[in-house]
Formats: structure tokens, sequence, C-alpha cells
């Protein structure tokens, strides 16, 4: 029997081993297209037309252009369910020989291996989108690509699945002037208004990129703009070397493998930013190793003695000038534009470290104006100036609102929720690497430093919030107190004209004139020699008066 | 009697004038308009015990405009005085004071305000008038309703011009009507040796119904319980115009020995009110706890003193006007006694009892409480 099952086992395995195969990271992501934002008909949507805003913006972004970004849906003629969706944007365009990778071929990008704040971050999503075309509606997708040369490049093309490459089924090159970048691509998708909706994310996207110019154009042909508010693009991002606290062990393995460095301290030195080559020989000396021994030569245990130093090395921050904050006043004024409130006030902090991954929080706070006066206050959060609009409970954003105790700052506020009232709330995380909770990038990961960061931000924020209601309530208070001297004149004038015989409507206007002049001076504290005593003396005669004469009350039963 | 009538009306219209041009002055001055008027609570009362009475002091306050606490007050007291100047000048009939609230109730242009929301709010504003003008209420064209009723052997011009013989009144008895001065209800003529007060109507019926005052030739009077201001300015009147001795006879219990000191000395709400009408030479007939042996009274008659009968024998032992040996005796012997005794228990006895015994025995004797 032994012998038996022993030899069956050894049958399946071969079997099973002709089935195994090499499976093309296209073919992988078609069967879990979930993963890239995919998962149903109405995130499909967004998902299309955010990863090319976002790759709009960043490519304006990075070369210094002020974007002009437009986004177009057209309802499809080949039943339901279909767009077209275009997206325009002045960037610096493409160079011919880059689009079909750029466009056919996932995991294809600068930005993966760059340590600096962008909005994409994998060099997954604009290929992700062509594919998800690809597969809804058979049609390939279609670029436009000038670069100040003269001409337009077009390309039509798809994501070969098998292979991951690009399949090229058109070319062609027009005349075209200045630069820029347009993508017109087929998908199935579901158009909805409101919560989580594509308008609802380009508006997010107007706050909080306010340097930004967005036109909407929706699939009723309805055309919306979004007017750039301030006519200077954020600070530009240097890019760094990663930081040797929280480094991966495994990434430290990579790293040494690659580096052109042949010596463990050069490498160090060379390869991690804030390690000199001082410090650098003095971590090998602390993990018993060789300054000088090769990198190559390295055995696992020496490498994880290195790792460990590393961690426990005493280091400066990384340089935060790889962040891109977008800066208090552009906040500011990037909620002004769109919601049109009352008060706004916005707060930048200064960097700080996640497991060696320098970030920033910024946020802004509007009150009032067309803000809905019921329910939740409207919190809009963002991860490099993208707008997060999936997973709100799950984020440490919220989560950091929320454990703000908002009455402080004359909001209302029920334990474990959201505060109420006419307020929108933007937060913006940013980072070198953003830590998504899930591969659906729509939630931040609670670190401790993070949540702390955000809170402190928000309490500055909301404390200047806090100072202005309680200025606005009492300015209202004083206004209602000065409206009850006013309300009564009417009926003064009316009573005195009876008991004098004078004129009206003059004693009106004096006594109009005496209450303006007295509330001039009048302060927010109640004029003391009125309301102390004789207010007091006056209640004692309506309380204290027993009810001994109730003949008199009987009147009228 | 009309011109009586015209003449004093016109002279508190002028007060009232003088009143609205002291305020239209402060506005002139641009200074806070401002009213003064008498503080009408118990610390600014005091019992005067040379004339009897209890009475307002000095102590003013002040109700000024802009003042957030006095503003709308300020409004009200300005609009019941210009009403009151309104009766006045056009010789209206005298309105009740429910009736007054009524005229000045308005919403306020421009606002959803009421002038004044309920007669509570006009009501003591009467009062602050009476004293800012040193009127009362009767010659400010306003009256409170009136309940009392009274039979005996009196004769009075009525203002309609009607003559009141009130032994000529029947079961019912007359009743006193809202005003009573003077001009209005002129005594022109009484026989009567005394005059009797009684706490309640029932009681009083009884003894109309059996001629009592024709046999004891007096005044009988009920104020239904707590007199209004007419019976206590009619029997203020009758002490002095008649000059016959007045005997109060309530329950024994403190309610009723505060009926008999607001006949006699006033109340403290209306201390100014007191002089024109308190009856400072009444005296307390009973019920008192020495009837109660003195009549053999049943011991079903007896009520058990509760606690709300002590806390207000508690405060009415307080007032300078019940601090005499008498009243102290009497609060001791009623707490130590335990027991109140209503007026009408006398019944038990007999029906007669109260007219044929109770009140000829202690009239004679002269057994009152000072």
């Amino acid at each position: 029997m032994y012998y038996e099952g022993d030899m069956m086992t050894t049958n399946v395995a071969e079997t099973m081993a002709k089935t195994h195969k090499a499976i093309s990271i296209a073919e992988f992501f078609e069967k879990n297209k979930h993963l890239l934002g995919y998962e149903n008909l109405q995130k499909s949507l967004l998902t299309v037309v955010r990863e090319g805003v976002d790759n709009s913006l960043d490519a304006c972004e990075e070369a210094r252009i002020l974007p002009d970004v437009y986004v177009e849906l057209q309802k499809g003629t080949t039943g339901d369910n279909k767009f077209k969706v275009i997206i325009e944007d002045n960037g610096p365009g493409i160079v011919k020989a880059n689009i079909p990778k750029i466009f056919g071929k996932l995991l294809y990008g600068s930005k993966f291996h760059r340590l600096r704040q962008s909005r994409g971050q994998q060099g997954i999503g604009i290929s992700a989108a062509v594919l998800y075309g690809q597969l809804t509606t058979g049609k390939s997708a279609k670029i436009y690509s000038r670069i100040n040369d003269g001409k337009t490049h077009i390309y039509e093309l798809h994501v070969d699945i098998q292979t991951n490459e690009p399949s090229v089924v058109g070319e062609d090159t027009v005349y075209g002037s200045g630069h820029g970048t347009r993508i017109e691509l087929n998908v199935k998708g579901r158009y909805v208004k409101g919560k989580q909706s594509i308008y609802e994310y380009i508006q997010e996207t107007a706050i909080m990129n306010p340097f930004a110019k967005i036109v909407f154009v929706d699939p009723e042909g309805e055309k919306f703009e979004f007017p750039r508010a301030v006519e200077e693009l954020p600070r530009e991002p240097r890019e760094i070397k990663p930081h040797a606290s929280g480094i991966e062990f495994g990434t430290l393995l990579r790293m040494m493998k690659n580096s052109k460095a042949r010596i463990i301290s050069g490498f160090l030195a060379t390869e991690f930013s804030r390690i000199s080559s001082e410090k650098a020989k003095e971590l090998c000396v602390l993990a018993n190793i060789d300054p000088k021994v090769s990198t190559t030569s390295l055995t696992r245990d020496e490498a994880e003695a290195l790792h460990d130093q590393m961690q426990k090395a005493k280091l400066q921050n990384p340089p935060m000038d790889c962040l891109s904050p977008i800066t208090a006043k552009p906040i500011e004024e990037g909620l002004k534009k769109e919601l049109a409130p009352e008060f706004v006030t916005a707060v930048s902090r200064s960097a700080n470290v996640y497991s060696g991954n320098p970030f920033l929080v910024e946020v802004g706070i509007a009150y009032g104006g067309n803000l809905d006066q019921d329910g939740s206050v409207h919190l809009m959060r963002y991860a490099n100036k993208v707008p997060l609009l999936y997973e709100q409970s799950a984020c440490a954003i919220t989560k950091s609102v929320i454990q703000t105790d908002w009455r402080r700052y004359k909001l209302s506020q029920s334990g474990g929720s959201l505060p109420v009232g006419p307020v929108a709330i933007t937060i913006h995380f940013a980072s070198v690497w953003v830590p998504y909770t899930s591969e659906g990038k729509e939630a931040i990961a609670s670190y401790p430093v993070i949540i702390k960061e955000i809170k402190l931000a928000i309490q500055e924020a909301a404390r200047r919030m806090g100072v202005y209601l309680s200025r606005k309530r009492r300015a209202n208070e004083v206004e209602e107190r000065k409206a009850i001297f006013r309300r009564y004149v009417g009926e003064l004038a009316g009573a005195l004209h009876g008991l004098t015989g004078k004129d009206e409507e003059k004693i009106a206007t004096q006594m109009s004139e005496l209450i303006e002049e007295k509330l001039k001076t009048m302060v927010l504290v109640e004029e003391p020699e009125d309301s102390g005593h004789d207010a007091e003396d006056l209640k004692d005669v309506d309380n204290e008066i027993p009810d001994e004469d109730n003949g008199e009350k009987e009147d009228g039963e | 009697m009309m011109k009586i009538d015209a003449q004093s009306g016109k002279e508190i219209a002028l007060r009232l004038e003088a009143l609205g041009n002291d305020v239209l002055a402060d506005i002139e001055l641009k200074k806070n308009p401002s009213l003064s008027i008498l503080t009408r609570s118990l610390n600014n009362v005091y019992f005067d015990e040379d004339q009897g009475l209890i009475r307002l002091g000095d102590k003013k306050q002040s109700r000024n405009y802009i003042n957030l606490n006095q503003a709308k007050k300020f409004m009200q007291t300005l609009l019941v005085a210009k009403q009151i100047k309104w009766l006045l000048d056009q010789q209206k009939p005298a309105l009740s004071i429910r009736q007054l609230y009524y005229t000045l109730k308005h919403s306020i242009p421009g606002s959803k305000e009421n002038t004044f929301d309920t007669q509570d709010e006009s009501d003591p504003l009467i009062e602050d008038v009476e004293v800012m003008v040193d009127a009362l209420r009767e010659e400010l064209k306003l009256i409170a309703t009136p309940k009392g009723v009274l039979a005996g052997p009196m004769v009075v011009l009525d203002q309609t011009g009607d003559t009141l013989d009130f032994s000529k009144m029947g079961s019912a008895g007359g009743a006193v009507p809202p005003s009573v001065e003077e001009n209005t209800f002129k005594i022109k003529e009484c026989s009567a040796d005394f005059i009797l007060v009684i706490e309640k109507f029932a009681v009083w019926n009884l003894l109309n119904q059996g001629k009592y005052w024709k046999d004891a030739n007096c005044m009988i009077m009920t104020g239904k319980g707590q007199p209004a201001r007419a019976e206590r300015r009619l029997l203020h009147r009758m002490q002095k115009e008649l000059n016959i001795p007045i005997y109060v006879f309530t329950d024994m219990d403190p309610w009723g020995y505060y009926i008999y000191s607001v006949y006699k000395q006033g109340s403290i709400n209306l201390a100014f009110f007191s002089e024109k009408a308190g009856a400072p030479k009444a005296r307390y007939l009973g019920f008192s706890t020495g009837d109660v042996k003195q009549f053999d009274v049943p011991r079903s008659a007896y009520i058990k003193l509760k606690d709300i009968d002590y806390k207000r024998i508690k405060e009415i032992e307080a007032y300078d006007w019940f601090k005499s040996k008498g009243w102290k005796d009497e609060f001791a012997a009623m707490k130590q006694f335990g027991y109140k005794v209503e007026q009408d228990s006398l019944v038990a006895k007999s029906i007669e009892f109260t007219a044929k015994e109770y009140l000829p025995t202690k009239i004679e004797n002269k057994q009152f409480i000072n």
C-alpha cells in the first residue's frame, strides 16, 4: 500500500509539472483586475479617468508646465455601458519611440525605482487602463503625442496579453504644433453622479491641484470648467537615495547586488542618504565586518548583522526636498475657488519620517458658504495630490479626524464618528512612498507617526477655525442684542407719542440715533452698570411677590 | 360726580405725560432712557406701627432701555402707561386688567415677537405705573373683578345714579362693584353698629339667610377668600366714614389669619395701596384656638395640621404685624394643638350656632386677638 501510494504521488506530480508554465504579467492582471481598481463598472470608469489625469498632471509638473487638462466622456455607439474616454494635456508629450511601451506594456515606467513624490508609483496605471479597455470593448487605444517638433505622432495599440509587449495596430505622423498628449480609450463602465463619481474626483483634484486648469465634459455633453487658482507649480521634488532606517532586508540584498560600488563601506556611502563614508565604516565595524570587504563576498549572516546596525544607527532624517507640498496658500485658494466658503485655513506641516520614508501632511479646512449645513463634514483624502474616494473608514486620515475632539473647535461630534457641520476638510498625505493598506491604493496605513502628524495638522487648522467660529458667534450675539434695541423703537415712539403728543417720527429718529450711538461703544461684555444690580433687583420683584392677592389674578377666568 | 372723576383723571393724565416727557428728555440728552420705580418686594416693605399699616419703603430701581434684560420691559411699561392715558383722555369705561392686556397685545412690526405674550407680563407693569404716578388702579380706569357681597342697613348712591339699599338685597346680598370710590359708590347712610367681615361665602350666606345682620344691627361682608382690591377699599372707607368697629371672622388656620391681616394692615405686594385700603382698626374675632374649648367644638371638626400649614405659620410669625403677644400665643397654641378648624364646622353644633351663640358671645365678651 505504501509503495503504491508513493508511486501515485510521483505520477500526479509529473502530470502536474506538464501543466506548469510562466504567466505573463498582463495575463495575471487580466484575471486580477480588481487589484488595480477595476472591480466594478462604476469604479473601473473612474480608474481609467484617474490614471489618465494623474499621468497628465505628473507629466506637466515634472516638465514645470502649468497643467491644462481636458477630460471628455462620450457615450459609446455600440450598446450600453460603453464609453469613449478622452484625456488630453498640455504636458511635454512623449518621444515617439517610448509611446508603445508606456501605453502597451505593464510595469514599464520611470517612477517605480525612483524616490521622489509623484502621483503614480508603479508604472502600471495607464497601460492597465489600455488593457482594461481592450478586454471590455475589444478596441485599441489611440495616443496622440506632440513634443514641440512640429509633428503629432499617432499610435493605435493594445497590450499583447501573452508577452506583455505593446501590439501596434496603427501608426501615423501628421502635422502638429506645441506639446501635449492625448489618449482615447474605449472602455466599459457606468457613469454616476454624486458620491465616488468622476465629477467628485475631478473637483477634489481641482481643489488640491489649484495650479491646474481642468475641463470636464460629461457623457451628456455638459461642460464643467475648474479654473486655475494659482499660477505657480508646487516645488519640484528632488530624487533622493533610500534611507537606512526602515529598509527591508531583501531590498538591502538586492541593492547590494545591483550596486556599482565594490566595497561594502563604499556601497553604504553612495547608495543611501545620510550615510557619510565615516558613518559607513562605523556601521561595518559595529557589524563586525571589514569595511573593505567586497559587496559580493558578504555572507548572509554578515549582511543581516549590517542590516541590524543600520536599523539601530542614529542617522539624520532623509532630505525632505524629495517632497512637493502644495503649501497652505494654494490649498486655501483651491478651497475658495471650488467651494466659496466663508472661512478657509490651511496648514502645511514640516516633513517627518515613517520607516525611513519622508512624508508630510497638509490640512485645509473650509467653513460655511454653500457647504451643507446638516450632516457630517465633507472629508477629502489625498495621497500625493490624488483624491482617495474609496475605503474611507480604513484610512489613517479618517481615523485621525475621528480621534480629534472637534467639540473643542465648536463643531458637534458624537463619539467615534466624523464631526457635523458645514465644513469641508482636505487632508493631503505626501510621501516618496505612500503606504497603502491594500493594492486598491485607496486607504493610507495607520503608522502611529503618520496618525500623530495628521492629528497635529488637523488640530492647528481646526484651532483657527474654532477661533473664527467663536468670534463669529460672539459677533452674532452682539448683533442679536443690538437687534433687540432696534426692534422696539417703533413701539416706544408710539407709546411716547401717546403720552406726550410729540411727533412720533421725530421720536423714532432720535431714539434710533441714540441706540446706534450707544451700540457703537457697546462691547461684547454687557455694560455692567445696567445689567448688574438693577436687573437682579427687578428679578427679585417679579419672583418674590407672594401669591397672596389672588383676587386680582382671577380676573377673566 | 363725573366732574370730580374727570378732574382727578386729568391730573393723572398730566402725571403720565410728565413721565413720557422725562423719558424724552433722556433721549434728547442722549442718555440711556430710564424709569425710576419704587421697589415692590419684601425688602422694600416695612410695618408702620403707628399707623398699623404695611407700607412701601423708598427704595427705587431704575429700568433702562439700553439694557438687554430690561429693554422689552421698558417698552412694555411705556405701552401700559400710554394705554392708561388713552383710557383717561378718551373717558372710556374702565377696563379689566385682562382687557387692557388684549388692547396692548400685538405683533411688533418687522418681527415675529409680540408686545406681550401673557397677562402675567402686563399685570405687574400696571402696579409699576400705579406707583410711578402715585394713583390707584381704580383711578387709572382699570378694574380687578371683585367677588365680594354685603348686606346690612346701608344705603349707597351708585355712579349709575341708582340708589342701593343693602338691607333689601334679598338672599344674594349686594355685590361690591369694581369701583368703590366716593364718586362712584357714595355711602349715604348706615345705621349699623359694627361690620363683620367673613372669610367664606357659605358662612356669610347662612348668616344672611337668617338675617343675622338685622338682629345684630351690623353689616356683613365677605370677600370670598382672599379679598380683591374693591372689598379692601370699601372696608377702608367704611372704617373711615362710619367709625364703627370691624370684626374679622375666618378659619382657624394660618391662611385665615393672613386674610385678616390683608384686610387690616394690607399686603406686601400692594404695600403702596395699604394707606388707601387698610382697616387698622379691624379686630380678629375668630376662629381661634381658645374658641375650640370654649365652644366645645366636636373632635370630628379637627383637621390635622400639615407640613405646608406649619411652614405658613412660620412665615406669618416672622411678619412684624404678627408679633404682638396675642398672636405669639395663638401661634404657639395652634402648634401645640396640632389641628386647624374651619369656620363652617360650627354647624356641627347646630345650624344657628354661629348666629345665636358664637358671634354674640365673642362680641359681647370682646374676645379678640390683637
